[in-house]
C-alpha cells in the first residue's frame, strides 16, 4: 500500500519511537509569538534549560499589537509587558525577533511563508491553532499549547501520536466572485466543526491545483475550524514558483533551490495510498458563503436564509436557538437583509496581497455606507508596503475605509480593535465564536470580496451580481 | 533507532511541575453539567485575559462572559449555582475545547478547582478538540470521553457525584437512581504520565543521542539569509 503525503513527512522526521506509543518528531521550524510563549521561557529558566535550536526558531509580535499609526507606544500596559517579555526572551536565548519596528513584522502565519521560512516537506509548529496555514506548502504544520512550546524550545522535537488521514477532494471551477474562503466555509459546513478532529486533511483535486498559494493558505488555515490538526496540499510548480520569488530572504537559492525542488517533487501521496476518510466537493455551483451563527459550520449561501433551529446538521436545536439569540437573528430572515456595522478585512485567513486586491477591486471608485466602519489590516508590513506600491491604500482610503498597520487586529478581541456589544461585523477572519471579536460582538465570516461589497451596501449582498468582483 | 528506557524515576519530576502537574490516580468529586456542545476556548477564557505572562491567576476568569448577563452574575448559568462551588468535575457535550490552542483554557479550568472534564463522542465528533486534549494531558487535567447515553444521564442530573479511576479506567456516576459505571480509555503512555506526574521534557532529553543523530543526518536545517536582491 502506498504512503500518503502525511506518512512521508512523518517518517522523514521520526527521531525515535517512544515506549509510550508516541513518536518523537523533529521540528524544522518553530514560530513563536507573544501570547503563548512567556510561560514556556519561564519553564526553561526554572529548569535551567536552554533553547536547543535558536537558529530554527523565529518570533514576531502580532496578537496584542495595536494597528494604529502610532502603535510603537503600546498604550495597554499588559500588552506592552507581554511584547517586551517576548523581546527580552528572544534576546536572552538568541532567537531572531521581528518586533513592531521591523519591516518584517506581521501575523506569524503571514510572515513565515513570505520570508521563505516555510518550505515544502517541513514540520512547523507554533503556539497558535492557525499554524495549519503553512500546510499549503506541503509541510506538516500544526498548533501547540504552551507546554509543547516549552518542549520544542528545549528539545526541538515533539512527542506526537499519529493522526488519521482525511482526503478532501475539491473539483470544478469557481464562479466569478466565489473564492477559496467560500470553499473552506462550505467544507466546514458540510463536515461540521468537529468533523475532522483527530485527522490531518489533505486537500486535493483540480480546484486546488488551479489555486495560487494565497488561496491554498486560506483553505489550510481554516482546517482547524473543522477540528483537523493540520491541512496539507502537495507542493507543485505553483508552490515552487512562490518559494523562488526573489524577495524571500530565507528560501534556498540557485543550486540548493534546484536540489530542494527535486526532493520536493516526491512530496505527494502515492496513487494507491489509502485515507481513513474521504469527502468530495464540486464547486462549480458554489455560492458565496456567509455564517449566521456562532461556529464556522453555521453557514449558508448568501442567497439563503437564517435556518430553522431543527434544520441544521450536527447541531441540536437548542444550540441553534442560543446562537440565534446571541446573534440577534430570526429563522427565515434573508441573509441579504442583515445590516452590518463593521467590516474587518484582515487576519491570518485573508490578509495577504491577493485578499487586499480582491477587496480593492470591489471598493474601487465606491464609498462605504455611511454607518459602516471598515478596517483594512494587512497581514504583514511587507503586505502593507506592497499594497501601497500598487495604490490599494488610496482605493481603501478614498472609499472611506481605514488603512492600518499589520497585526491580528479584530480577529480576536485582544488588542484595541474590537467590536462593541451587539455590533455586527462582516469579517474575513476565521472564528465567529461568542465574544471572539469583542464582548457581545456578532461576527459573520465572509470572503474579502463579500466583505467589501457588504461595506458598500451596508448589508450582505451577492458579490457575483454586485460588480467589481 | 534505539529506545532508551523511560521507566519513571522520581528525580525526573521537577519541582517546577509539581504545582501544575498533580498526579492523577482516583478522584471522587461533585460534577457540574454545562449542557452545551462546541464549547470553544474563547468561551472558556476570552482573549483579552491572555495578556498575563504567568501561569496563574486564570481560575477566576473561567467562562467570564458566559457567567455574566448585563454585567451581573447570571444565576441560571450552571457554574454560578451554589452546588458548583465545590464541583471538581465539569461535564459538557461534544467538541469541548475547540478553537484556539491557548493552554490558558486548561489553566483556567484547573485553577477554578476542576480535576477532570467529561464529555461524549457524538457520531464522528469526538468529545474533545485535539489541542485542548493534549494541553489537558500536559497539565494533569483529565479529559474523559464517554458514550452519549452516559453523558445524557449526567447532563439530565445536572450535578451529582462521580468517581474517576484512572488505574482501572473506569468512571462511576453516583446518582439518586443508582450508580452507573462505564469504562473509558486514555493512551497508555499518557496514562502513566498522568499517574506519575512526570516531566516529559526530562524524559525526551534522555533521547539526546537520537536527536543529535537526526541533526547529524540533516546538517542544513537552519535557513540561511541571503542579501536583499
Amino acid at each position: 500500500m502506498g504512503q500518503t503525503l502525511y506518512d512521508k513527512i512523518w517518517h522523514a522526521h521520526t527521531v525515535a519511537q517512544l515506549p509510550t506509543g508516541e513518536t518523537l518528531l523533529y521540528i524544522d521550524r518553530h514560530l513563536i509569538h507573544e501570547v503563548t510563549s512567556a510561560q514556556a521561557f519561564d519553564g526553561l529558566r526554572l529548569a535551567g534549560r536552554r533553547v536547543r535550536r535558536p537558529d530554527l526558531t523565529f518570533a514576531t509580535a502580532d496578537h496584542n499589537v495595536p494597528t494604529d499609526p502610532d502603535r510603537l507606544a503600546v498604550k495597554d500596559a499588559l500588552s506592552r509587558a507581554q511584547i517586551d517579555t517576548l523581546q527580552r526572551n528572544c534576546a536572552e536565548f538568541g532567537i531572531t525577533y521581528y518586533g513592531l519596528d521591523s519591516r518584517r513584522q506581521g501575523i506569524v502565519h503571514v510572515i513565515g511563508p513570505e520570508l521563505g521560512l516555510t518550505l515544502p516537506g517541513q514540520t512547523i509548529v507554533c503556539g497558535d491553532s492557525h499554524t495549519s496555514t503553512h500546510g499549503a506548502f506541503g509541510s506538516l504544520a500544526f498548533g501547540i499549547g504552551t507546554s509543547e512550546v516549552e518542549h520544542v524550545l528545549a528539545t526541538q522535537t515533539l512527542r506526537v501520536t499519529r493522526s488519521r488521514t482525511f482526503a478532501v477532494e475539491i473539483n470544478g471551477q469557481l464562479a466569478r466572485g466565489v473564492t477559496p474562503k467560500d470553499v473552506i466555509l462550505r467544507i466546514i459546513r458540510d463536515i461540521g466543526t468537529g468533523g475532522a478532529t483527530g485527522h490531518v486533511i489533505e486537500y486535493r483535486g483540480s480546484l486546488i491545483r488551479s489555486l495560487g498559494m494565497s488561496g491554498r493558505m486560506t483553505i489550510c488555515n481554516m482546517s482547524i475550524e473543522a477540528g483537523a490538526r493540520a491541512g496539507l496540499i502537495a507542493p507543485d510548480d505553483t508552490t515552487f514558483a512562490y518559494v523562488a520569488e526573489g524577495n524571500r530572504p530565507f528560501a534556498p537559492k540557485g543550486r540548493s533551490l534546484a536540489a530542494a525542488m527535486e526532493r520536493w517533487r516526491g512530496l505527494a501521496s502515492d496513487a494507491d495510498a489509502v485515507f481513513d476518510r474521504t469527502y468530495t466537493l464540486d464547486v462549480s455551483t458554489l455560492a458565496p458563503q456567509v455564517t449566521w451563527g456562532t461556529t464556522p459550520a453555521m453557514a449558508t449561501d448568501v442567497t439563503g436564509h437564517v435556518p430553522e433551529p431543527d434544520q441544521v446538521p450536527f447541531v441540536n436545536p437548542v444550540d441553534v436557538e442560543r446562537a440565534l439569540t446571541y446573534m440577534g437573528l430570526k429563522p427565515g430572515q434573508a441573509i441579504q437583509d442583515i445590516p452590518i456595522d463593521v467590516v474587518f478585512i484582515g487576519s491570518c485567513t485573508n490578509s495577504r496581497i491577493e485578499d487586499l486586491r480582491a477587496a480593492a477591486a470591489v471598493l474601487r471608485g465606491k464609498r462605504v455606507a455611511p454607518h459602516v466602519r471598515v478596517l483594512v489590516v494587512p497581514g504583514s508590513q511587507q503586505v502593507r508596503e506592497q499594497a501601497e506600491a500598487e495604490g490599494l491604500d488610496r482605493i481603501f482610503l478614498a472609499a472611506g475605509a481605514e488603512w492600518r498597520q499589520a497585526g491580528c487586529s479584530m480577529c480576536l478581541g485582544m488588542n484595541p480593535d474590537q467590536l462593541r456589544p451587539q455590533q455586527r461585523s462582516a469579517s474575513t477572519s476565521n472564528r465567529n465564536f461568542e465574544g471572539r471579536q469583542g464582548v457581545g460582538g456578532r461576527t459573520h465570516l465572509v470572503s474579502p470580496a463579500m466583505a467589501a461589497a457588504a461595506a458598500i451596501a451596508g448589508h450582505f449582498v451577492d458579490v457575483r451580481t454586485f460588480g467589481g468582483a | 533507532m534505539s529506545a532508551p528506557s523511560e521507566v519513571p524515576d522520581r528525580p525526573v519530576a521537577l519541582v517546577v511541575r509539581i504545582a501544575a502537574m498533580q498526579p492523577f490516580t482516583i478522584h471522587t468529586g461533585r460534577f457540574i453539567a454545562l449542557d452545551r456542545a462546541n464549547i470553544d476556548t474563547d468561551a472558556i477564557i476570552p482573549a483579552r485575559f491572555l495578556k498575563k505572562i504567568e501561569r496563574t491567576g486564570f481560575g477566576e476568569l473561567l467562562f467570564m462572559d458566559l457567567r455574566r448577563r448585563d454585567g451581573q452574575l447570571d444565576p441560571a448559568f450552571p457554574l454560578n449555582r451554589p452546588e458548583a462551588a465545590e464541583a471538581s468535575i465539569l461535564v459538557a457535550r461534544q467538541n469541548f475545547g475547540c478553537g484556539s490552542s491557548r493552554e490558558h483554557a486548561v489553566w483556567a479550568i484547573q485553577q477554578a478547582g476542576f480535576r477532570a472534564v467529561v464529555a461524549p463522542r457524538v457520531g464522528d465528533t469526538p468529545a474533545f478538540a485535539d489541542i485542548f486534549r493534549t494541553n489537558s494531558y500536559k497539565n494533569g487535567l483529565l479529559p474523559v470521553e464517554v458514550s452519549e447515553p452516559f453523558a445524557r444521564r449526567l447532563l439530565a442530573a445536572g450535578t451529582g457525584q462521580l468517581t474517576i479511576d484512572l488505574n482501572q479506567q473506569r468512571l462511576t456516576a453516583h446518582l439518586p437512581d443508582g450508580d452507573f459505571a462505564e469504562p473509558f480509555s486514555i493512551p497508555e503512555g499518557t496514562r502513566r504520565m498522568l499517574l506519575e506526574g512526570l516531566d516529559e521534557i526530562g524524559l525526551t532529553l534522555r533521547h539526546e543521542a537520537d536527536i543529535a543523530a537526526y541533526e547529524a543526518r540533516h546538517p542544513d536545517l537552519a535557513p540561511v539569509e541571503s542579501p536583499a536582491p
